[in-house]
């Protein structure tokens, strides 16, 4: 069957079962390291995997959680929070992370162009 | 106005309610119309029966409601040493034994009860006592000096006291009972069978389901032992009959009064007696038919009494029998329906044998209302249940937490105001609230002193409320500290995050409680740390088994036990080193660092050295790191014991514990010092007699030098107590918190340790030990068991889409001739030509 994935501008990456719960995974996205997760409520979030606190390509590592109703990742090297929505820093509101568009499609993980945030 | 006539009060019996009464009349006015003459037959006035057993410690002086002999009203006369032996309705007069006459208008008995003794044969020879008063207790005192062996009869609550006081005059003690199960009123089977085993572990003897026949009468004619119903004799030297009390009501009896079916002055519920100018309170009475032995009803009876004379409306109504004591340091409490009996009723249990804690909820039918409980070895939740129980406010949505070790429970009930706090004071909340506002005290906590953790609580509530709060909850998603999460995670037998989170708290957590819940059920599941869930818990370095660097690449450490290290084993690490080109350095724990490895090179590097015979150093664990050691009796010419081999015993005992912080420790061969073992978490420096036990040391930011603990131990006795010590700080130690900082913490600080670990004073010894034998059981390599499973490998790739591909943000630069990380100044792109595949 037919979706509505544009297949050129949407990477397939992985199956999402390669991505645990409240866990993530590093991708190279048109050569780039983005880092995917997925969130407890389902849902699949895409962001770049460079940490800008730490200068390390990490965050995929980072522990997973909320804060109040806000999904996050927090670096694994010092901690800084990231909203997985908007990879706006939490602890630091000059720091933002760029994010990707990613979907689902029959159980692949697509990842999309960068998002636009007010 | 002409001069008032003044009454006579005349009361029998100087115990602890017959001052109460006098105290109450002389607070609420009665003096000012009425004389009151107390007879006591006891050679000294009034004292704390309750803690009767104190005196052997404190002495008569400290037990005494009245050191000064007399009262400060005047209008209260003591007659102390004289016994009233009867009293006449007709002529309302009573004889003292003197043979002087007092005449009365009222007359108040409060003649308390005496222990019953069973009629057995020998029940009168030397040898022989009853456990009342403080004459009882010089007596024991006395002839236990001479004796080895000892008995109570009775396995009730005063029995278990009795029996505590002889163990602590040196005896070797056995208690009789004749019911199945010790404290057979109070507390339930599992309760009786779980307290048994706390007071066995002292060292005492319990025979329940045994009979006394006789007491054995030895050549000398003094009692030598106690011959059971189908048993086997016991030595006994000193013999405590605590099998029950009798209410003092002869005096009554024999001036004609109604007494009650099964003995006690019958009386109404002011404390009137059959003789409308007769009172009884206390023991000695039995309101509607029923006499209780316990003071806080007795109290209660004087106030009414008091109240009734001054023409008020007080009645007693039946009184609360509830009970907590510490029992040889056992914590027992039984309250409200304790055995429920109320149709419908439902019961909740927690309960850990090893921990000996036993606690029973019992629940209405609806599950609305808290009837009653029991709870045996830790009874810090009495506080807040047995006033749930009076107020009948309704249970929370999870009563189980009532009953959890951590004693949340006392935090989160909002008692009503008008909830009673002190039983034996009649003291509420809403009292002590009012008397803390207005600087003052109230009774609570001055008799029994069950009540006074609760009191305290509300005090300290109460200026919270007024200021500072501290929070020691972990992070927003759990309202608990790490020792409450370790209980609660214990108690439900939790097993993973989800469980955790969905029963006890909210949202989906974070990278503070997340590696703290991973770290619990490692201690208490001793499962790998990547197992299932767990692994999207750990922090970084716990995720990856190495320790993260500041270029996102990781440093391993094989463990090198003691510093020991064969010259094979370093050729491996050199040549480990060089093949995957890692920056390598002697780490100031003794062993040796390779830094560089890229997250995909890990499993190879891992094989490699397990292959050669090491395993994991736990370097990025809080969990043991290292046991340092100098190099001992072997090699050094002062050295007197072999501190190389103990450390890697030690090193090997310990390695893979789970902890709230990293440990270390180190094994010194002499006094000399060189492992600079008092600067680690366990210490140990050896002497010529064996070795000596220091903690709660460490470096870092705010170094601590570890103190003496023990002295001169054997290896077996090191290790228990070392295995104590650990499992102690596991168990009870805040996140984060290293031992020096957590021995601070603990009330009484390092006196506290020692008596948990040296003297088992908690009874908790053996249960601490099996646990860690559980640990030391169930270790395995974490290294090994990642490389042998597929699955767990899988995580192992620089990118999911392309493991091939290593991450271009990982740059080298060459420093005194190895790599050392550069830093890299933004993301770097490998540009979009990477071809990749459908996964
Ligand atoms: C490698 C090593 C330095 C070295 O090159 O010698 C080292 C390296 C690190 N230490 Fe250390 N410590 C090392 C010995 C020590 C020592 C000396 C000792 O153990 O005798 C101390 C002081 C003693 C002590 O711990 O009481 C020490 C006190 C600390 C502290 C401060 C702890 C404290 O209670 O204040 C930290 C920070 C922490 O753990 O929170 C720390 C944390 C760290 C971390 C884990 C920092 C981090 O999160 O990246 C470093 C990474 C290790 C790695 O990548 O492998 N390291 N660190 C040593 C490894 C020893 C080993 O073989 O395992
Ligand atoms: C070891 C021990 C531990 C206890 N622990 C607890 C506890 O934890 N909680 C609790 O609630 N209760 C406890 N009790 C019970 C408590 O002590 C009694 O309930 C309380 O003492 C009763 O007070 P009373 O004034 O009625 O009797 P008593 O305190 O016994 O006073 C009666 C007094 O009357 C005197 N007397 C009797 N006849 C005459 C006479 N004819 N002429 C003159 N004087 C006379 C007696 O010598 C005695 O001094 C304990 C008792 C003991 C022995
Ligand atoms: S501590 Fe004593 S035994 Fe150990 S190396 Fe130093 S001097 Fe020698
Ligand atoms: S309940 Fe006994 S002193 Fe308060």
């Amino acid at each position: 069957m037919t979706t509505s994935t544009d297949r050129s501008t949407y990477t397939a990456v992985c199956r999402l079962d390669q991505i645990e719960v409240e866990g993530g995974v590093t991708a190279l996205v048109d050569g780039a390291a983005v880092a995917i997760f997925r969130t407890h409520d389902g849902n699949v979030y895409a962001m770049s995997n460079y940490d800008p606190c730490s200068r390390a390509s990490v965050l995929a590592r980072g522990i997973v959680g909320t804060r109040g109703d806000v999904p996050f990742v927090a670096s694994p090297m010092h901690k800084q929070a990231f909203d997985l929505r908007t990879g706006q820093c939490l602890d630091d509101a000059d720091v933002r992370v760029p994010t990707f568009d990613v979907r689902v499609d029959d159980g692949i993980v697509l990842v999309g162009p960068p998002q636009e945030h007010p | 106005m002409s001069p008032q006539y003044r009454k006579k009060i005349v009361v029998v019996g100087h115990g602890m309610v017959g001052h109460r009464f006098v105290q109450a009349a002389v607070e609420r006015g009665l003096t000012e119309t009425h004389d009151i003459v107390v007879v006591g037959e006891e050679p000294r006035p009034a004292y704390d029966r309750v803690v009767l057993t104190s005196f052997f410690e404190v002495g008569a002086e400290a037990l005494s409601f009245l050191p000064e002999g007399e009262y400060d009203d005047p209008r209260v006369r003591l007659v102390l040493g004289t016994e009233v032996e009867g009293f006449d309705p007709e002529t309302r007069t009573v004889l003292l034994d003197g043979g002087e006459v007092v005449q009365y208008d009222e007359l108040v008995l409060a003649t308390g009860a005496a222990p019953f003794v069973p009629p057995v044969p020998g029940h009168d020879l030397p040898g022989c006592f009853v456990y009342r008063t403080i004459e009882d207790l010089e007596a024991i005192r006395e002839a236990a000096a001479g004796a080895s062996v000892g008995a109570v009869i009775g396995g009730g609550l005063l029995g278990l006291e009795a029996a505590n006081a002889l163990r602590q005059l040196g005896l070797e003690t056995h208690v009789v009972e004749m019911a199945p199960r010790l404290m057979a009123v109070q507390v339930d089977d599992a309760g009786g069978a779980t307290l048994a085993r706390h007071i066995e572990s002292l060292g005492l003897s319990v025979h329940t389901n045994a009979m006394t026949s006789a007491v054995v009468e030895g050549a000398d004619g003094r009692a030598v032992g106690l011959a059971l119903k189908e048993a086997a004799t016991i030595p006994a030297e000193v013999v405590v009959f605590s099998a029950g009390i009798r209410p003092r009501d002869a005096l009554a009896r024999a001036a004609g009064l109604d007494l009650a079916e099964r003995g006690g002055v019958l009386v109404d519920e002011q404390g009137r007696s059959s003789d409308p100018h007769v009172w009884a309170i206390g023991e000695c009475a039995a309101p509607g038919g029923r006499m209780y032995g316990l003071v806080a009803p007795g109290y209660a009876m004087a106030e009414v009494a008091v109240d009734a004379m001054l023409g008020g409306p007080g009645a007693f109504t039946g009184a609360d029998m509830s009970t907590k004591l510490k029992l040889m340091g056992v914590d027992v409490a039984s309250f409200g329906d304790a055995f429920a009996t109320t149709p419908g009723a439902l019961e909740l249990v927690y309960s850990d044998a090893v921990a000996g804690v036993y606690k029973k909820l019992v629940i209405s039918e609806d599950g609305t209302r808290l009837l009653g409980g029991v709870l045996v070895g830790d009874a810090s939740a009495y506080g807040v249940l047995r006033p749930m129980v009076a107020s009948g406010i309704a249970l929370p949505d999870n009563p189980e937490d009532l009953i959890l070790p951590a004693g949340r429970g006392a935090a989160d009930i909002g008692l009503p105001d008008e909830a009673q706090v002190c039983s034996c004071n009649d003291v509420s909340k809403g009292d002590i609230v009012a008397a803390a506002a207005a600087g003052e005290t109230t009774r609570a906590g001055s008799t029994c002193g069950s009540c006074k953790v609760q009191t305290k609580k509300i005090i300290e509530d109460y200026y919270a409320s007024q200021g500072q709060e501290v929070d020691r909850s972990i992070c927003e998603h759990f309202p608990l500290t790490r020792q409450e999460l370790f209980d609660v995670v214990a108690v439900h037998g939790h097993r993973s995050f989800d469980q955790v989170v969905e029963a006890h708290g909210t949202g989906r957590g974070c990278d503070v409680c997340k590696p703290v819940i991973a770290s619990i059920l490692a201690s208490q599941l001793n499962g790998h740390v990547l197992e299932g869930d767990r692994r999207t818990l750990q922090d970084t370095n716990d995720a990856y088994l190495a320790n993260i660097q500041r270029n996102g690449t990781y440093s391993v450490v094989p463990r090198i036990p003691g510093g020991e290290i064969t010259p094979d084993k370093l050729i491996v690490i050199g040549e480990v080193a060089r093949d995957f080109g890692l920056y390598t350095k002697i780490t100031g724990g003794q062993r040796i660092d390779l830094f560089g490895a890229r997250m995909e090179q890990l499993p190879e590097i891992w094989r490699r050295l397990v292959d050669a015979g090491f395993e994991s150093g736990h370097a990025y664990g809080k969990a043991l790191r290292t046991v340092k050691s100098c190099v001992g009796s072997t090699w050094c010419r002062y050295g007197v014991q072999d501190s190389v081999q103990l450390a890697i015993d030690l090193e090997l005992r310990y390695r893979g514990l789970r902890s709230p912080h990293k440990l270390k420790g180190g094994v010194s061969g002499c006094a000399r010092e060189c492992a600079e073992a008092r600067a680690k978490d366990f210490g140990v420096i050896a002497t010529e007699q064996g070795w000596n036990l220091y903690v709660g040391g460490n470096g870092g930011a705010t170094p601590a030098h570890a103190r003496l603990l023990a002295g001169d131990l054997d290896r077996e006795t090191l290790i228990r107590y070392l295995d104590r010590y650990l499992m102690y700080y596991i168990r009870t130690a805040d996140r984060l918190q290293r031992t020096a900082p957590w021995i601070d913490s603990l009330d009484g600080g390092l006196d506290r340790v020692r008596e948990v670990v040296v003297d088992d004073a908690l009874g908790l010894g053996s249960e601490l030990e099996a646990a860690m034998a559980r640990h030391v059981d169930t270790y395995f390599d974490e290294w090994k068991a990642t490389i042998d499973d597929p699955e767990k490998l899988e995580r192992f790739v620089s990118f999911v889409n392309a493991p091939d591909v290593p991450d271009p943000h990982i740059s080298f630069r060459d420093e005194r001739g190895q790599i050392a990380p550069e830093d890299s100044s933004g993301p770097v792109s490998l540009g979009t030509t990477i071809p990749v595949g459908a996964p």
